[in-house]
Formats: structure tokens, sequence, C-alpha cells
């Protein structure tokens, strides 16, 4: 073996120090892209919620014109309030297009008159005739009304309070109108309690996310109650019991493969297996809660394992110890223990299932559904399928509207994370 | 009687048997000298008479709702008159429809014609048959399930097992619908294909370079077999994931490094939950951002340099899906890279190596397989992804690389060739199930090989 | 615990034997006993004290590493020489908790001013570690490592022959030159920690640090390691801690003791093993506690 002299060293200290400007240089560079990509990641946060924030706030406040309505019974052409078929076909919209007309005595043609009534909301003769059957005292009175106005009026009276006016569908009188209202105090805006109380309309100004919460609450209903009892079930099984073969394996994989598997297709499996297959119907809660089901249940059992792993082998040696049967040492012991990590899984699950629409627009809870459910079986929508159908939609109110449903998501989100953690941190358990 | 109506007898009765085993089991031990003589807990037995009553019958049950409707279907449809009969699948549906809205009393009756109120009255009989065969079926085999369980209970019997035995097999029940829902998916979609692939050929779906699944009205208008050449959607979904990826990789991969690497504790607890909210986010918030915001951005940004960017073009469509895939790479691989031993850390450290070079040439050569797992797991994701690509990618199939232009994808077709109301049968909505079997098959694939990487990467630092 | 003493507190440290204690308690004004300095001291540490949080590791410890020695840092576990061998090339900067106090300094320059480039330090500071950790590349890669990230090579030529070079010096040129290309992991543990020896010596540093880096290896892989030590002490300052006195004794020329974080005794080798001068020392080595 023969050694060849070494470099010297002071050589070598000598290149070591040349390269350090250049490597000190490359050290903060790198440090900086990954300051970059931090700061990217953030101000991608802050963008969408202040892009989500700027454009929705307007919603929970919505425009109303003060007119004078007469219930003149003549007008309406109803004779006894207490008969629903009177009151279906009773000319409602007459009361308000009197009002206007009062208001503003000098409209004549037609054209002007159609501008006049667009006003005020298509459907503020039905606001008038429920204030009316619930004080029917008011029949050939007259009262100064607060009416919702026309989602246009509504977008251009709120663009003009902030001073960039918005009136591309506004015509010169129907501007000349909002102006005379304003100067008489006659305009404003009002919170929009339609908004939390009404379902869905064509009208943004009359549109509410009330049926869509509810459809929510009861696909969000369903899929709990099936999904947690399987999914600790399953973790329970595969954890505890099952035996280190191939058949396990492949319920593994399996779960881990359909966790990653788009939510789309489930979907598809949905349409294809309970509403073509077991003829389930359309757009109804049950099918949207079992499509959800299959599509957090991975997650579910996922979390569940981990918090089952979490609990350390001594208590179950302890309890077996002590003469308890496998069943009983799950039963009192392990999953006790575990459960807060599983609760924690199953809120995490319900905020992706809450979340989810993909697979709801193929089993048909994309309807356009105005009535709010009130069952497992009555047609519905969910949230964030009402948001998909609002931003569909071409009227410029509805960005304000469907903005505002995205807070309402949001916030439901955020409750649900913040309970998740607030439940981990509390109950979590160091070993 | 409702299928709730009747679930909730037959707990009760569940609950009866309980009662009643746990007392006779308690009756038996007293004479013996105490439930120590006794070869189970009285709660055992109890459970075991429980069992017996209920479990059949839950399982009765559950069958019977799943196929009572299809059958009733088909015998009133049987039985109706020859001149509403149905001739496809579509009036067949139709009819069905009407008959039961009319049996539901949600359509008024009045103005039908006699032959489908006949049908509805039909159907409201087999109904109401049904329910009452199927609540005394039920009552009568919960009732011998509870005498036999009743009946076993002795002090030598083994309850225990025999109860601990039926609760594992529920558990595993529970664990293999996993698999069902895996056999579930590939079934109905590989179902549907083959249909689809009896009228358009495999090779001409898979190759052909034209899609427009627009089929007419009419049978003899022009074109009204429509075109399914998937080669513009395969290449629009890759175009847009290319786009989403182009943006998630670094941005996910530098912040994970910079987490996990530099980032003080301080930071680091604050700023990675911040990042988790992105994936926190639903999609269809990304989708109507991409639509109403960075869409237009992109398009009035190019206007004034001159560039045509298409309003629902892949660019923003891909660049917001980026966005929502940057917490799952940056915490993918923050798992990785905070997996890779410290001592690879001082052993480079103490080399005269600076930060960057010991993360560029020694932790992330040793996490590589990790991250590759990791982005594939996310490439699978961006293919998947359906509400983004819905809202602001394109509906006209287009065969180019062009990110400023608009592509639609797999997910968006599929969403719209299955919305809206159609026919099942057609070749257009037999056309998203074939779509959707290529957009299982190649992430399944991805997701296997991703999970398998990442699993064999795990246990080589455990 | 509070702040420790200032380091410009200059504390007398004995050179002549003081009378042996009759306990084996250390109070706060302990000092060294034996020969802490060095005429040609490659290092010098005074006043060195090293804190996690507020937790003291290293209480006050002054003492010279001179050329070409080997220096071996003994103690039972948890008396802080790996602390202490890890603040002499700045390793601890990795541990956020941790604060060094007091001057180390390398040939007069202070280690610890914020002039000093930490990459320099520790190219000519190396370090071997207690398990081996060849990087996951091949063998060549990770001896290549170190002269390839500072520059020292300008051609491949040259880059072969510190490969070469370094894994001869480290004595597993013959083992591993038919598979330079294959995984560094791959070889067996003794092998591992030669290939990081290879790697620390690759960009010839001034001085090595050994921590326990026999602890991991079976006897017949830590004798070669020992011989190994031996011939680098040729051309290297080596300080090392380890657990096991035997081999301090067959490898080091001087012995430090440390207890409980303080240093207790620093004496030529034979002297530290034959008649030590602190009576901890000697409970020690007698196997009193350990």
């Amino acid at each position: 073996m023969t050694k060849k002299p070494m470099t010297d060293s002071s050589n070598h200290l000598d290149k070591i120090k040349k390269s350090l400007s250049r490597r000190n240089r490359a050290e903060k560079r790198f440090r900086w892209y990954g300051r970059m990509a931090v700061f990217v990641g953030l101000a991608a946060v802050m963008v969408l919620f202040t892009d989500i924030i700027s454009k929705g706030h307007g919603a929970f406040r919505i425009t109303y014109v003060e007119l004078q309505v007469t219930y003149d019974q003549d007008m309406i052409g109803v004779e006894n309030l207490t008969d629903p078929a009177q009151l279906a076909l009773g000319d409602w919209e007459a009361l308000s297009k009197a009002a206007l007309r009062n208001e503003f005595g000098d409209v004549s043609g037609r054209r002007d008159k159609r501008k006049l009534y667009g006003l005020i909301s298509s459907g503020a003769g039905y606001d008038l005739k429920d204030r009316l059957l619930a004080n029917p005292l008011l029949l050939g009175e007259t009262e100064n009304v607060w009416i919702l106005a026309d989602d246009d009026i509504d977008t251009y009276y709120k663009s003009w309070l902030d001073g960039e006016p918005y009136a591309a569908r506004m015509s010169a009188k129907q501007i000349q109108w909002i102006d005379e209202l304003h100067a008489q105090g006659k305009i404003r805006l009002q919170f929009n309690s339609n908004l939390f109380t009404r379902g869905d309309s064509r009208e943004p100004e009359q549109a509410g996310i009330r049926g869509a919460v509810m459809g929510s609450l009861l696909v969000l209903i369903l899929t709990l109650m099936l999904s947690f009892p399987i999914g600790v079930s399953a973790a329970i099984y595969l954890e505890e019991f099952a035996p280190r073969n191939r058949w396990t394996d492949f319920i593994e994989v399996n779960i881990n493969n359909l966790a990653a598997v788009p939510s789309i297709i489930f979907g598809l499996l949905g349409l294809a297996i309970f509403i073509n297959f077991f003829h389930v119907p359309r757009s109804v809660p049950i099918v949207g809660g079992l499509v959800l089901t299959l599509m957090t249940l991975p997650t579910i059992i996922i979390t569940s394992r981990a918090a089952i792993k979490s609990v350390p082998p001594s208590i179950r040696e302890a309890a077996m110890g002590m003469g308890a049967s496998k069943s009983q040492v799950v039963l009192h012991h392990v999953l006790p223990l575990s459960l807060p990590g599983m609760l924690t899984g199953a809120i995490i699950g319900m905020a992706q299932a809450l979340g989810e629409s993909a697979p709801l627009l193929m089993i048909g809870m994309v309807a356009f559904i105005v009535d709010i459910p009130a069952g497992f079986s009555d047609p519905a929508t969910v949230l964030p399928v009402q948001i998909f159908l609002w931003a569909d939609s071409p009227e410029r109110a509805f960005i304000e509207k469907t903005s505002a449903a995205i807070m309402v998501l949001l916030s439901f989100l955020i409750v649900m994370n913040t309970v998740a953690v607030w439940l981990r941190k509390r109950l979590e358990r160091r070993w | 009687m409702q299928a709730t109506n009747i679930l909730i007898l037959i707990l009760g009765l569940g609950a009866f048997a309980f009662f009643l085993g746990r007392g006779r089991s308690l009756a038996l031990a007293k004479p013996l000298g105490g439930i120590r003589k006794l070869h189970s807990l009285p709660s055992y037995y109890g459970l075991h008479a429980a069992l017996w009553c209920a479990l059949p019958s839950l399982v009765l049950l559950f069958l019977w709702i799943m196929f009572d409707d299809p059958l009733i279907n088909s015998i009133v449809i049987e039985s109706v008159a020859a001149d509403i009969a149905p001739t496809d699948t579509a009036s067949y549906n139709l009819l069905i429809n009407k008959i039961a809205n009319l049996a539901d009393g949600i359509l008024p009756r009045k103005g039908e014609s006699a032959a489908l109120i006949a049908a509805a009255d039909h159907m409201s009989s087999l109904r109401v048959i049904s329910r009452w065969a199927l609540t005394a079926l039920l009552l009568t085999i919960s009732l011998l399930g509870l005498l036999w369980g009743w009946s076993r209970i002795s002090a030598s019997f083994r309850a225990r097992p025999v109860v601990e035995k039926v609760m594992q097999n529920i558990l595993l029940a529970c664990a293999c619908l996993a698999i069902f829902t895996t056999l579930g998916i590939v079934l109905s979609v590989m179902f549907e294909s083959i249909q689809f692939f009896r009228s358009v050929p495999i090779f001409d779906f898979v190759f052909g370079l034209e899609w427009s699944p627009q089929t007419a009205i009419r049978e003899d208008q022009v074109g009204s077999s429509g075109s399914f050449g998937a080669v513009p959607l395969f290449v629009g979904t890759l175009l847009v994931s290319a786009v989403a990826m182009f943006v998630a990789v670094p941005v996910g991969l530098m912040s994970a490094i910079y987490l996990a690497e530099y980032a003080s504790k301080s930071v680091r607890t604050y700023a990675k939950p911040a990042l988790e909210i992105l994936a926190g986010i639903p999609t269809v918030v990304y989708g109507f951002f991409a639509a109403l915001t960075v869409a237009p951005f992109l398009r009035d940004l190019g206007a004034s340099f001159g560039l045509s960017v298409s309003s629902e073009s892949a660019l923003a469509a891909g660049g917001v899906m980026g966005v929502m895939i940057i917490p799952f790479i940056s915490s993918l691989a923050d798992d990785v890279i905070t997996a890779v031993p410290q001592s690879m850390r001082d052993g480079s450290l103490a080399m005269g190596a600076t930060q960057s070079e010991t993360v560029r040439r020694v932790i992330i050569p040793a996490a590589l397989p990790g991250i590759v797992g990791g982005v594939m797991l996310a490439i699978s994701r961006a293919i998947g992804e359906t509400m983004i690509v819905v809202m602001a990618a394109g509906m006209a199939a287009k065969l180019t690389a062009n990110p400023l232009e608009s592509v639609t994808t797999v997910t968006v077709q599929i969403v719209t060739l299955l919305t809206g109301d159609q026919e099942f049968d057609s070749p257009k909505t037999l056309a998203a199930f074939a779509l959707g079997l290529m957009l299982f098959t190649v992430t399944l694939l991805l997701n296997i090989f991703a999970l398998h990487i990442v699993k064999k990467y795990r246990e080589q630092y455990d | 615990m509070t702040q420790a003493a200032p380091v410009t507190k200059k504390k007398p440290v004995s050179k002549t034997t003081p009378k042996p204690m009759q306990n084996l308690e250390i109070t706060d004004h302990q000092a060294t006993v034996g020969k802490c300095f060095a005429d040609n001291a490659k290092m010098t540490m005074r006043n060195v004290n090293v804190f996690y949080d507020d937790k003291q590791a290293i209480h006050d410890v002054s003492i010279d590493i001179a050329k070409n020695e080997v220096i071996a840092m003994i103690g039972p576990s948890g008396c802080g020489k790996s602390t202490f061998l890890r603040s002499l090339n700045r390793m601890n900067d990795t541990v956020d908790i941790c604060r060094v106090e007091g001057q180390i300094c390398m040939d007069g320059e202070d280690l610890y001013s914020p002039k000093l480039d930490v990459v320099e330090l520790r190219a000519r500071v190396g370090m071997v570690f207690q398990k081996p950790n060849p990087f996951p590349k091949s063998i060549y890669e990770n001896v290549a490592y170190g002269p390839k990230i500072h520059g020292l090579a300008d051609t491949r030529v040259d880059l072969d022959e510190i490969v070469e070079n370094s894994l001869r010096k480290a004595s597993l040129w013959e083992e591993v030159k038919e598979r330079l290309h294959q995984a560094g992991t791959g070889l067996s543990g003794g092998q591992q920690q030669r290939l990081c020896i290879a790697r620390a010596i690759a960009v010839s540093p001034e001085v090595i640090l050994m921590d326990e880096p026999c602890s991991a290896l079976d006897p017949i892989a830590t004798a070669r390691i020992e011989e190994l030590i031996e011939e680098l002490s040729q051309n290297f300052t080596i300080a090392i801690v380890t657990h096991s006195m035997q081999q301090a004794a067959r490898v080091s020329h001087r012995t430090a003791y440390f207890h409980l974080g303080r240093l207790i005794e620093v004496n030529p080798t034979e002297q530290v093993f034959t008649m030590p001068e602190h009576q901890l020392t000697e409970a020690y080595i007698t196997g009193r506690f350990g």
C-alpha cells in the first residue's frame, strides 16, 4: 500500500475560504426560496379569504324601498282570506305595482312602466300577501311598508353607496327614481334575513341558503350515523382482531386506496348502484348520505386506527393479565382510551363530507329545489352544491350571494375543525 | 308499517330479549350459589338472546327494503294495461315515477287515465301487503330467535365465546365494506363501460382525437352518433394537472423544507396549521375563486401584455388547483423529511456543509422515494379533482398544450354528461362511465404505486 | 438554575496535586486537577459553560488540546462529555435550546466569534459520530461529498485521488476498491464507521472529534478503528469521547475525566489509569460507578 502525499492542508483551507462567500450566498438564496414558498402559501390563504369576504360581505344586507301600500280587496281579487284556492289565484303583484304608481305618478308608456315595476322584487307581492295574512285587519287599510328591491337595484344601490356605481343593467329613469327615493330617505339597506330563512330562488334577492343548510345537515347526520360506527368497528377489527394474513393485507390496501380515489368516482358508484340498481330516488339526502358514507369511511378508519395504535400495549397486557377476554380488553380499555382520537377523526371526516360536492352532482343533488327539506327522503341540495349552482348563475347579484354562502360554509368548517383541535388538545393523553 | 317503526320494534324486542336472558341466567345462578357458577357473566347470556332475537330480523329487514321496491315495480309493470306499457328504459323509468307519485298522492289523480290510476292502486296495495308481510315475518323470526336464545341458557352454556365470535364477525363485516366498495366501483363502472364499448369501439375511445358527445335529439339528424375520441380530454386533464403540479411541487416542497429545516419552532407552530387551512377549504370554493377572480385577472393581465388568454384558461384552473394541492405536498414532504434521521444531518453539517447543501445533497436524495410517492399521490388528486375544473375550465374539447387556452378534462365531461336530464342508456351517458373507468384505473395505479413507495420508505427508517 | 458565572471571571486552576478529598461530593468550586494545559495547544478552552435552556450541562471547563495528540474524554453517562465535544465544532448550534458560554479557540481564533464562518470551522474540525451515519449514497459519493461541497477538487482525477487517499488512510481501500459505486449503507458496521472516518478526513481537517466511535461496533471492528486512530494521530489532532476505559487507555495520550458536567482531572493517560490524582477519577476507573 503506497501512501500518496496528501494535498497540503493549508491549500485546502484557502480553497474552502474562497468558496465561502459563494456558498453563503447560495445558502441565503435557498433560505429565501423557502421563505417565499411559505409566504406564497400563506398569501394564497389571505387572498382567498379577502376575496371571498370582500365579495360577499355585502350580501348580508339588502336594499329595501319604502312604499305606501293600500290593501285593496278589489285589486287583489280575493274575497275570502281563509280560502287557499282564492289566495293562490289572487293578483298580489297588483298591490306592489299600485304602490309604485302611487309613488311615481308620472310614469306612462309600457317600457317605463316595466322599468318602474322592475324596481322591486318580483316576489314582493307574495311578501305583501304574507303580511296581510298575518294581520287580516290590514285589508282595505293603507300603510307604509319596506319592500324588497329588485336584485339589479340592490346591486346598483350598494355600489352607488360605495362610490362606484354599477349601472350596466339600469335605465336612466331608474337611476333618477333611486336618486329621488334616496333623497326622501325611502331606500335603505337592511339585514338580509331572507338569506338565512329561505330556500333557493331564481331571483337573487329572494334566494336563501336555508334549504341547502338543512340538506347538508340531513346528509351529514346520515353520514355520521353510518360511517362512525362502521368505521370504528372496522378499525377495531383491523387493529385488534385481524390475523396477519393476505386477506387482512387486502382489506388494508383497499382502504388506503379508497382514501385516494377521486370523489367523483363515488358519485358514479352511487348513481349506478343506489339509483339505477336499487331505484332509490334521486336528489334525496339518503343517497347523498350513503355516498358520502362510503367516501368518508376510509378517512375515519385510518384515523381511528391511528387512535387505537396510540394506546400502549401495556394497557392491553395489564387487562389480559387479569383474565379479561380480548373483547373485554377492547371494550373496557382500548375503546374508551382511543375515543377522543376517533371523535377527532370523525369530525374531520364530517368536515370533508360537508365540503364535498362532486359526487353529489352525480346523484342529482344539483337540482333546483325551492322547498326546505324536512326529512331524509325529501329532495334536497347541500351547501357546496348550492354554491356551485349560484356561481353558475348569470345574475350579478348571485356573485355576492355565492360569496356569502361560502362564508357560511367556511364558518361551519372552521367551527368543526376548531372543535376537533380542541378535542384533541383537551382529551389527548400522552403516554 | 314504516321501515323505521319496524326497526324500532325489532330493537325493542332485542332489548327485551337481553333482559329476559339476563334474568333467566340470574335465576339459574341463584340456587347454584351465585353468578360465579355460571360459565359467563349474566349480561353475556342477555346479549346472546338479544343477538338471536334481533340479528336475523335486521338482516332480513335490510334485504327486504333493498329488494321490495324493484320487485313491486316489476309486478306493477307486468300487470299494467298494454296501451301505457313502456317500450324502453327511459319510458319505463318515467312510468314508474308517475305511478309511484300517484300512489304516494304527490300527483293529483284528477285527469289521469284509468289505467294509470289502476296501476297506482295496485302499487299501493302491493306496498301495504309487502309491509304487513314483512312485519309479520320479522316478528315471527324475532320471537323464534328469542325463544331459542332463551332456551339455550344453562349454567354450563358458553355464552361469552359465542357472543364474542358474533361480534367479531360483525366487525369483520364492517372492515370488508371497503372491499365491497371497491368491488362496487369496479363493477358499476365496468358494467356501464362494457355497454358503452358495444356502441363505440374501445380503440376509437382511447385513441380518437375528436370529442363531441352531442347526440342528436332526433334519430335522423346529422351526426346523431356523436364522436367519442377521448384523447383531447386526456390531454386537457394532463395540461391542467401539469400546471397544478408546476405550482404545487416547488411551493409545497420548499415550504416543507423551510418549515422542517429552517423555521424556528414558533414559526412552525403557526405557519404549518395556517398552510393546512388551504387543505380544508372545499373545492367548490376554489372553483369559485378560480372562475370569478383568477381567470378574469389572468385574462386582463394577458390582455395588457397583448396576449390572448381564454377566460376559461387551463392556467387559471390549474393554478388554483395547484394552490389547493400545496398543503397536500407540503405535509407529505414534511413527513418524509422529518423521517430522515438526524444523524444524516449531523454527518453532513459536521463535514462543513451549509444547511442548504445538506438539504439538497443529503436530505432530499434520502427522502426522494417518499417525496416521489407524495407527488404521485398529488398527481392522482389533480387528475381526479372535479369542482375546480367544472367551474373554471372549459367545456369544449380542444387538443392543445397551450395553458392560456381553454381545455376540458375527464372529470368536467363526466359531470357534464351526467347532470341534466337524459336517458340512462344513451352512449352519451355511458361515455361518462367509460371516462370514469379510465379515471379510476389511472388514479388506482398511481395510488397503489405511490402508497407502496411511501410504505417502503417508511419501513426503511423505522 | 440561574445564570452561570460571567465568562470574564478568572478561575484559578491548580496545577499542583491537592489533598485527596474525603468525600465524593462535588462542590461548586470544584477545580480541575492535573495537567489541563499544553504548550503547543491546538485548541484552548477556557471557562466553558454549556446550557440546555436553563439546565447547565457543562460547568466551567478549561482545557487545552495539544497538536497531534489523542485526548480521550471519559466519564459516567450523562456527564456532558459528548456535549462538550460537540461544542468544539459548534455542532451544538443545531440544537435550538443549546447555549455555549466561555471561550473556545483554535490556533488563537475564537470559534464562537460572529466573524467566524461555521462552515469553515467544521471543515477544519471534522467529526465522527457514535452510530455510523453514511449517507444513502455510494461509497465513492460518501467520501467525495466533503471535497465536492468545499470545492477541493478541480478535476475528476483530483477527486478520485482524494477519495482513494482518504479510503486508504481509513484502511478501507482494499476492502471496497472493487465496489466504490455501491451503496455505503450496504457495508458492515465497522466498515461504515471507517467510511465515515474516511469521509471526515477527505477534507483534511486539522482536528477530528470522535463521539464514542466504537460503541455500536463489535470487538474486532473496534480493534481496527483503534489501530486507525493510532495511525491518524500522526497527521491529525484527535479528541475522542469513549465510555470504554480500556479504549481510552489503548489509544489516547492524555485522558480527561468528566463528572456531572465538570472536568475533574486531566493527566497523561498512563497516570490516570495507574495513579489518578482525584478520588472521583479513582472511583470511576475502579468501577465504583459508571
